[in-house]
């Protein structure tokens, strides 16, 4: 398998939101604006990195009956880290963020990158795999954030360009992330489509 | 490819054994590591709402009552200045909304500031502006002692959030407790 695979895979080809459709919980729940998606995408990174790589090495040490809680307990480790590192040093993304960050222990991603690419891949490609999955997750739940943000408040990236008036709230409420993700995803399998179909 | 571990029972309460100890050593690590951040950050968010709540003080002393925690300021000259009062409750619209209260000696509320909350965001998320000076439901400048602070539904003075009666009557129930824990602070 070459590296170039790997990058699309995560990126476009094999995306965590898009196309594999998996962690649609954190998806939909820490998406209310571009900013809280992003975070929540990198801190889902850092673990999905960490975690492919720790487990690539373990692999031939894990026996397979208990991979799973071995798998576990490796990204648990990660996750409580990642949680609190932030509560100490990033208190303010910490207020936003906290209620989630223990729920990337059970993102089907990370679990599912773990059993389905780690535990059969060196090193190498797993943490690329791991890094290029979590920057696809990245970027799906930034857009999401983003369209969102822009729809319910009028603002992008905490900046407000509609003034005083109130955006359409629902867009910040659950209904419209559903709303959202729906027509978003709609959207990217379209334009994936054409292109392989011209290809 | 390497040779994969044999699922016997030794292999695998030995792996799962190492992995579990190595996970619980790092995290004790980490846990000492970052323990003094976290309680430094704790307090600059406490200590800064303070700030947002009460006039000039220099230092200040905390005291639990009634369930809440006080916060008493003091100014350079030792004198008692004003009281925060970190008050909550439970029958906000989306669970408890966890608010701080700062009053001056003679009542008046100075300002507050929303610590906890999960008001929905548009309606009874307007809380953190709309009780404030020069909000329609204005409440700084009031005195809890003097003036009826519930919503005008229920007889009060104060105007309540469009569509949002229950994140106000919440805000007024949590005032209601935080002036009673004044009192009582202040006749210490």
């Amino acid at each position: 398998m070459k590296a170039k695979d790997i990058i699309k895979n995560g990126l476009i080809k094999e995306n965590p939101t898009w196309v594999l459709v998996l962690g649609m919980c954190p998806t939909l729940a820490t998406t209310t604006s571009a900013v809280n998606g992003m975070s929540m995408g990198l801190a889902t990174t850092f673990v999905l990195l960490m975690s492919n790589i720790v487990i690539s090495l373990l692999k031939s040490v894990i026996p397979d009956k208990v991979r799973i809680p071995a798998f576990i307990v490796v990204i648990a480790t990660f996750v409580t880290i990642v949680q609190l590192v932030m509560q100490g040093f990033l208190p303010a993304l910490y207020e936003t963020l906290g209620l989630f960050i223990p729920l990337i222990v059970v993102n089907c991603i990370v679990l599912g990158r773990a059993e389905a690419f780690a535990s059969k891949n060196n090193i190498w490609h797993s943490a690329l795999d791991g890094l290029f999955m979590g920057l696809g997750f990245t970027w799906a739940l930034t857009l999401v954030g983003m369209v969102r943000e822009i729809l319910g408040t009028g603002s992008v990236f905490g900046w407000k360009f509609i003034g005083e008036a109130d955006g359409m709230l629902l867009f910040i409420l659950p209904p419209g992330g559903f709303i959202c993700l729906g027509l978003l995803m709609a959207l990217v399998r379209y334009i994936q489509n054409k292109k392989t179909s011209k290809a | 490819m390497a040779k994969k571990a044999k699922s016997s029972l030794l292999n695998m309460f030995l792996s799962l054994t190492v992995i579990a100890v190595v996970a619980a050593g790092l995290l004790a690590l980490v846990k000492v590591v970052t323990e003094e951040p976290i309680e430094n950050a704790q307090k600059a968010k406490t200590e800064e709402a303070i700030k947002a709540v009460l006039p000039e003080f220099a230092k200040t002393d905390t005291l639990t009552v009634n369930g809440y925690m006080c916060h008493k300021a003091f100014n350079d000259a030792g004198e008692l200045v004003g009281v925060a009062v970190e008050s909550f409750s439970d029958k906000g619209f989306g669970g408890r909304l966890k608010v701080m209260y700062g009053f001056d000696m003679a009542g008046t509320i100075v300002g507050y500031s929303i610590l906890e909350t999960a008001e929905t965001p548009g309606l009874g998320a307007k809380a953190d502006t709309w009780f404030q000076n020069g909000g329609k439901g204005c409440v700084v400048g009031k005195n809890p002692g003097e003036s009826k602070l519930t919503v005008k539904k229920d007889g009060g003075e104060v105007d309540a959030i469009s569509g949002s009666t229950i994140t106000s009557r919440a805000f007024c129930g949590a005032l209601d407790e935080a002036y009673k824990a004044y009192k009582v602070v202040v006749e210490q």
